[in-house]
């Protein structure tokens, strides 16, 4: 069940998804959390950051909106705190990254990178894609030019054999048109998707829910978009129009089954996210359920897996 | 989603797939009483267990929370009261002897006891009292002296009169319609309770407007006042970020704190009140990495 992601080899390709798992200790309690193929932590930012008002919740068919705000302890705190405890357990880390500006995004890379525990992370993943942000026009990847920008500092900012991912929102008209931009600026590969901005209104009340007024929908609501979103970028792959790269699926995985079709859309890596809520052992859950699912299929290389929908499909 | 047991572990929690031992009505709510083996001899009094609703392919994903009612080893049970508000308080309102329900247990902090023998008030709101017998039960036998207040809007919203007697040195009932005990809210009548009973210790479990009253009556009266939050959760777990409030810390500084894992119980002084207006909570500017202009 290894997978490569660029330089970096895992030895499953099941993790937790950013925002979902905390920074590790909390899920410790209920299994190892070095036994995933990596730990994705929370996003984090150059300073501490008090998230949003309440309520920041709305459950939804299938899902739910959140609208927490990235609230975090900052680099500093993280580094000493959270990266530290990871690494002491053994955990693989993908960090995953945020700024106010495409400066502070480069800023946390470059503390991140002269961190002592540096050892334990395995690639980093730059959220320029969250929706709970006062101005939308944080959402970086959203447009083309600002992808480039922060993607290239971070690049730059980190040591060449640390893989970058890019995580994408869907909530763009032409997914590929980013997963260009993020490519071509020195990302290694791609994590989709972020949750798509949705709102809910308390038929109570008749006022929006959140106390942000919008919120990330996610959970198994949302995956046929990740597939469709992994789908469209994994046929531009083959088809030349963008550079292979390692992409990362995330989007509504609550079973091994789940996770499979992420894979066979194109993914060399899945997420588990909402589903962590309704049973925290999920994640360690999946990697088991995505072997056996790979093993029903006769398979013994999980890359053989991936992106195999696009051989299967039967085409007109 | 069916879930293998997990066994506990350091962080002192368990996820089990337990059973449903009994489900009965008790006024408007219902009591329900659950076999879930290795939760009772890790659980204290004002601690929560989060329920999966709806079964393995539920599209309601998210736990529902409860404050322990009690526990018992022996039999390896654990009970909650229960208030159907929505689809997934519902379904667990409607289950059956036997039925499995997934529980991750016991969560969050519990009530502090105090170190000394002292006379304390126990306050609850409609059936946020659930957890107050048996934390009755641990402050009488650390020697306490122990009065209740119940309050709710009408007489089949109570919960526990009944109980009080055997647990407690004295108890008063209010309601909003005087349907039964004083007309009125229990902060009414919780100043008198305190100052009879010389009571140096409040804890309460309700509705926040109930929590914020009975703070800042304790505080006239010179007791200290700890409240079990009622946030909503999505995981109960620490790991979604859903349930902060505004804490006043030991530091003196304001931070968004989790009432899963830093709560349900805080010290009712150190909750910003004033952030909450309307059924929001507002960031108070001076928190930590509060938004600044333009939000965030």
């Amino acid at each position: 069940m290894s997978t490569t992601l660029g330089p970096v080899t895992l030895p499953n390709p099941v993790m937790t998804a950013s925002g979902c798992a905390a920074n590790g200790q909390e899920l410790h309690r209920f299994f190892p959390v070095d036994e995933l193929g990596a730990f994705v932590t929370k996003t984090v930012m150059a300073a501490p950051r008090s998230g949003r008002g309440t309520p920041r919740m709305a459950e939804t068919a299938s899902g739910m909106l959140n609208s927490i705000g990235l609230q975090g302890p900052g680099i500093e705190a993280f580094l000493e705190n959270d990266l530290a405890w990871l690494a002491s357990v053994g955990a693989r880390v993908l960090v995953s990254i945020a700024g106010n500006t495409a400066a502070e995004f480069g800023e946390v890379a470059e503390r991140l990178a002269s961190s002592p525990a540096f050892a334990a992370v395995v690639g980093v993943e730059v959220n320029i894609s969250c929706p709970n942000v006062a101005n939308r026009g944080l959402v970086f990847a959203c447009d083309p030019v600002s992808s480039d920008a922060v993607v290239r500092l971070v690049r730059e900012s980190l040591p060449a054999t640390t893989p970058i991912f890019a995580k994408l929102t869907p909530d763009v008209t032409d997914i590929v048109t980013i997963a260009d931009a993020a490519l071509g600026a020195g990302a290694d590969g791609l994590t989709m998707i972020n949750t798509l901005l949705g709102m809910v209104i308390d038929t109570d009340l008749l006022r929006p829910q959140l106390a942000g007024v919008t919120g990330g929908l996610s959970g198994p609501a949302v995956r046929p978009v990740a597939v469709r979103a992994l789908w469209q970028v994994t046929a531009a792959m083959r088809d030349g129009r963008l550079p292979t790269a390692p992409l990362i699926g995330v989007g509504g995985v609550r079973t091994g089954r789940d996770a499979l079709e992420l894979v066979a859309a194109g993914a060399s890596a899945v997420q588990v996210g909402t589903a962590t809520f309704n049973d925290p052992s999920r994640p360690r859950r999946v990697v088991d359920e995505l072997e056996a699912e790979i093993a029903r299929h006769g398979f013994t290389r999980f890359a053989d897996v991936v992106g195999i929908a696009h051989d299967r499909m039967v085409s007109p | 989603m069916s879930a293998a047991s997990v066994a506990p572990t350091a962080g002192g929690v368990t996820q089990v797939v337990g059973s449903v031992v009994a489900n009965d009505p008790v006024g408007a709510y219902r009591h329900l009483v659950i076999s879930a083996p290795g939760v009772a001899e890790l659980a204290s009094p004002g601690q929560f267990v989060a329920l999966a609703v709806g079964g393995p392919t539920s599209a309601t994903l998210l736990r529902r929370c409860f404050s322990l009612h009690r526990v018992d080893a022996g039999r390896g049970t654990v009970e909650v009261v229960i208030a159907a508000h929505g689809p997934g308080t519902t379904w667990l309102t409607q289950v059956r002897v036997g039925d499995p329900v997934d529980v991750v247990a016991p969560l969050g902090q519990p009530f502090p006891l105090p170190a000394e023998p002292t006379a304390c008030v126990l306050v609850g709101g409609g059936y946020g009292s659930a957890p107050l017998f048996w934390l009755a039960q641990a402050l009488r036998e650390r020697g306490c002296h122990v009065e209740l207040v119940l309050g709710a809007a009408t007489r089949d919203r109570l919960f526990g009169v009944d109980l009080a007697d055997g647990t407690t040195d004295g108890v008063t009932v209010t309601t909003d319609d005087g349907s039964a005990g004083h007309r009125g809210w229990v902060s009414d009548v919780l100043g008198d309770v305190i100052t009879r009973a010389g009571a140096t210790e409040v804890f309460a479990c309700g509705p926040m407007a109930m929590l914020k009253s009975v703070t800042d009556v304790a505080a006239a009266h010179a007791a200290v006042a700890h409240v079990a939050v009622e946030e909503s959760m999505a995981c109960g777990v620490g790991v979604c970020m859903t349930c902060v409030l505004p804490i006043t810390t030991q530091d003196g500084v304001t931070k968004m704190l989790r009432s899963c894992v830093d709560g349900p119980v805080f010290r009712g002084d150190s909750v910003r009140w004033d952030a909450f207006a309307n059924g929001i909570c507002h960031v108070p500017a001076d928190t930590v990495g509060a938004p600044r202009a333009g939000g965030h």
